[in-house]
């Protein structure tokens, strides 16, 4: 699938598109097939995103995994310190990463 | 060190309400992500990989308690309760917003600091010797030359759009703490024959893709010319400097591709125009400054004995502290690495504790390293039993300096969104793997440097174990290198062969270190068994 | 040819286009000329009393090539118009003024009172650029 994610032009945090808004959670993400670059230009134009971009992901049982070990960072939040990520009450969270 | 007077205050709150201003036009539309960037770079405000980061500059290292207290105020205000003091000097907070950046940078010029000309393709944070004024080997405080050259980099219209980023270091020692030949520019102040003070220039220095040693250009340039000098060398690279390719625009490259004999000319030729031009400022101003980095009020008769009795504070005492130049004084360094933790991270309540027992125990004064640590510059041999156990208390007292649990790390793939592998769980686990202090003490001097990434900012081509993280086909891998040295007998690391997962380059650095262990003669430390057997024995047992 | 939005010169602007440095050294009637960011500067200094008008190109803001240019031509004595063209962008406008340029033509109109804001920022500066300013080092020693 592709997703989009880019970051809050405010607060910097990391977004994912879920097909209406933008969210913080990846699992939200949702498959925007081609349409991608449009949604872009849209949202970023409305200054709803910025430095949004279109990237490969796949559902699995879990949810929504980014195809590359960066983008399931940026999903999850630095790995060294859990307490800060997204998950901070699960210990394994960061072995999602790898 | 140096206090603003009415200008320097004026320029940054200047500098404040131009960001102030930027941020309404970037935040109402009327400037573009594209047109944005650049200007913000300029105020050291990056988009990292989780949320934007603020690198505040640290101007050579040197800060006093108050601005100490609000780095840590900063952190819980404004950021998640913590900084990271990183390879320049400076500190970066990874989870500022946007909109109340002005505001931080308001804050920071309440107490004399900002973030100006941090990133971006500009002259950056001049760095120096992390114990000048302290150490008994200088022959001046090389921080008031820095002083010098900080304000006349500050908005310097002609070098604001440089092709590249460009540093640069002042030293004054024979002994390098600032790795100033691997800058851009490396300043070391030396004496003539006739004892007179001056600048020798090292031009083209840099680590990153293709690391380079900074030849001597000038062998002494007089203090009243030191100016006019700098801005020659700085026109000639705005100029030449390559502008095609981003990878080959540090003035590193054009060094190399011109020859050091022609850039030389060069710089001379446009230095003998420029002495025509009245840049220079008066020598009058170097004394203004230098007045302000006088000795502090040593107690003369100070009681130069240590009582070493406890084993725990005797480690500390031989792996970090320094002698000092005034008897009955030491220069202390605090470890921001904890076995186990992350290299330079220091929380806000450590941050504010380092500044209060900077206040009562070294003259109001602390230093940020190159490595990662901070500095007490000036601590009274009576008072350092004390230190010790409050910092040690705090998760502060680690005796590591310069050993294998010393690591310098870049934030890596858990930060940084340049980054192609995480950095700091290989520290962690080097460090927890050496974390025993007979075990340093066994290996002794060891400068371990891990970067995330080609652009090096963890100096792993300096490091005497360098560690350089990879991406391969979306797995991070490390590769090894040996032998760099960041000290006046500057070497550049070499890689061993093909790199390693995470485990295997713990693995990896035991095994070299066992080599090592195996080999040395005579108090070698690691580099110098490197040096004399070669990598052969190393690659050896690495990879048979 | 893109209007020049700022003038600080009391004279008439130029009226003859300016044309490129090759095709400048190749005449002998020119008086308008226009850099390049890869040209320089220095070819012109034969030919100062004979300009009228320097436009120095800025295709992008960050190449910042065109900044050097200025400086050598004014320490060369020239006292013609110099002229930022292209990519002139407001958080320039007084670092580009500072090192010499007095005429700003902006391919794209900035805004009136943001650019006025920013020319008039800095009530004071750390360097002596030959723009007639005080750098903070002459005020603090008389």
């Amino acid at each position: 699938m592709k997703i989009l994610t880019g970051n809050d032009l405010k607060h910097g945090h990391v977004v994912w598109w879920d097909g209406e808004q933008w969210s913080k959670f990846v699992n939200s993400a949702a498959d925007v097939g081609d349409r991608g670059e449009a949604i872009i230009a849209r949202e970023e134009g409305a200054q709803r995103v910025f430095a949004a971009y279109v990237i490969d992901g796949e559902r699995d049982a879990d949810g929504v995994r980014p195809a590359h070990i960066k983008e399931r960072i940026r999903a999850l939040g630095p790995t060294v310190r859990p307490d800060l990520t997204l998950k901070p009450g699960d210990p394994d969270a960061s072995n999602w990463v790898i | 060190m140096y206090k603003y007077d009415q200008y320097d205050q004026q320029m940054v709150d200047t500098r404040v309400a131009e960001f102030r201003d930027q941020v309404r036009r970037r935040i109402d539309g009327s400037l573009t992500e594209d047109q944005f960037r650049p200007l913000r770079l300029q105020n050291g405000l990056y988009l990292q990989l989780h949320a934007y980061m603020l690198r505040v500059a640290i101007p050579y290292g040197t800060l006093n308690s108050r601005q100490m207290t609000l780095l840590g105020d900063i952190a819980d205000k404004y950021d998640r309760g913590y900084g990271h003091f990183t390879t320049r000097q400076n500190i970066q907070y990874n989870w500022v917003k946007l909109e109340e950046t002005p505001d931080i940078l308001a804050d920071l010029a309440s107490v004399e600091m900002h973030a100006i000309q941090t990133s971006g393709n500009c002259i950056r944070n001049i760095s120096s010797d992390q114990y000048a004024g302290a150490a008994a080997d200088e022959i001046v405080d090389p921080r008031p030359y820095a002083e010098l050259l900080r304000q006349w980099s500050s908005f310097h219209p002609e070098f604001l759009t440089l092709p590249r980023k460009f540093k640069i270091a002042v030293i004054a020692s024979e002994t390098d703490r600032a790795a100033m030949k691997l800058h851009d520019i490396g300043i070391q102040m030396v004496k003539n024959d006739k004892g007179e003070i001056g600048a020798r220039f090292f031009v083209g220095g840099g680590m990153g893709r293709t690391p380079m040693i900074g030849p001597m250009i000038r062998d002494l340039v007089p203090l009243d010319q030191l100016i006019t000098y700098s801005e020659a060398c700085l026109r000639v690279y705005n100029r030449y400097g390559r502008r095609d390719n981003k990878y080959k625009a540090r003035i590193k490259i054009l060094v190399h591709e011109l020859g050091k004999e022609e850039y030389t000319r060069q710089v001379e030729e446009e230095f003998a125009h420029l002495l025509t031009q009245d840049i220079e400022p008066p020598l009058a101003e170097l004394e203004r400054i230098k007045a302000m980095f006088v000795d502090p009020p040593f107690e003369a008769g100070a009681n130069d004995d240590l009582d070493l009795s406890d084993p725990d504070f005797r480690l500390w005492v031989e792996r970090n502290c320094a002698d000092h130049k005034a008897p009955g004084y030491i220069v202390a360094t605090v470890s921001l690495k904890p076995v186990g933790g992350i290299p330079g991270d220091a929380s806000a309540d450590q941050i504010r504790l380092m500044a209060q027992l900077a206040k009562d125990c070294s003259f109001d004064e602390l230093r940020v390293t190159h490595a990662q640590n901070i500095v007490f510059p000036h601590v009274k041999k009576a008072d350092l039993y004390k230190v010790w156990q409050t910092l040690d208390e705090a998760g502060l007292g680690t005796a590591n300096l310069d050993t294998v649990g010393d690591i310098i790390a870049c934030p890596g793939l858990d930060y940084c969104s340049l980054a192609n592998a995480r950095s700091i769980p290989v520290a962690q686990k080097i460090s927890e793997r050496f974390g025993s202090a007979e075990k340093q003490a066994e290996i002794g001097e060891l400068k371990l440097k891990i970067s995330g990434c080609i652009n090096a900012c963890g100096h792993h081509h300096a490091g005497h174990i360098g560690i350089l993280g990879v991406d391969k086909k979306g797995v991070e891998n490390y590769q090894l290198l040996l032998g760099g040295s960041e000290g006046a007998d500057t070497s550049l690391g070499q890689i061993t062969g093909p790199g390693f997962d995470e485990d295997g380059i713990v693995a990896a650095v035991e095994t070299a270190i066992n080599v090592y262990l195996r080999e040395r003669k005579n108090g070698e430390r690691f580099l110098d068994t490197y040096r004399r057997v070669g990598m052969a024995p190393f690659k050896e047992a690495l990879y048979d | 040819m893109t209007d020049v939005q700022f003038r600080f010169r009391d004279d008439e602007e130029a009226g003859d286009p300016a044309v490129t440095v090759d095709a400048f050294l190749d005449q002998t009637n020119a008086t308008a000329v226009r850099i390049e960011p890869g040209d320089d500067a220095r070819d012109l200094l034969p030919y100062l009393d004979r300009l009228q008008l320097i436009e120095v190109n800025f295709p992008a803001w960050t190449d910042g090539r065109g900044y050097s240019s200025a400086r050598v031509l004014r320490e060369a004595g020239y006292v013609g118009e110099l002229r930022a063209v292209g990519d002139v962008v407001i958080d320039m406008l007084s670092h580009l003024r500072r090192c010499g340029f007095d005429a700003f033509a902006p391919e794209h109109g900035l805004n009136e009172a943001d650019a006025h804001a920013a020319f008039q920022r800095w009530d004071n500066v750390y360097q002596a650029t030959g723009d007639g300013r005080q750098a903070i080092w002459a005020k603090r020693h008389g």
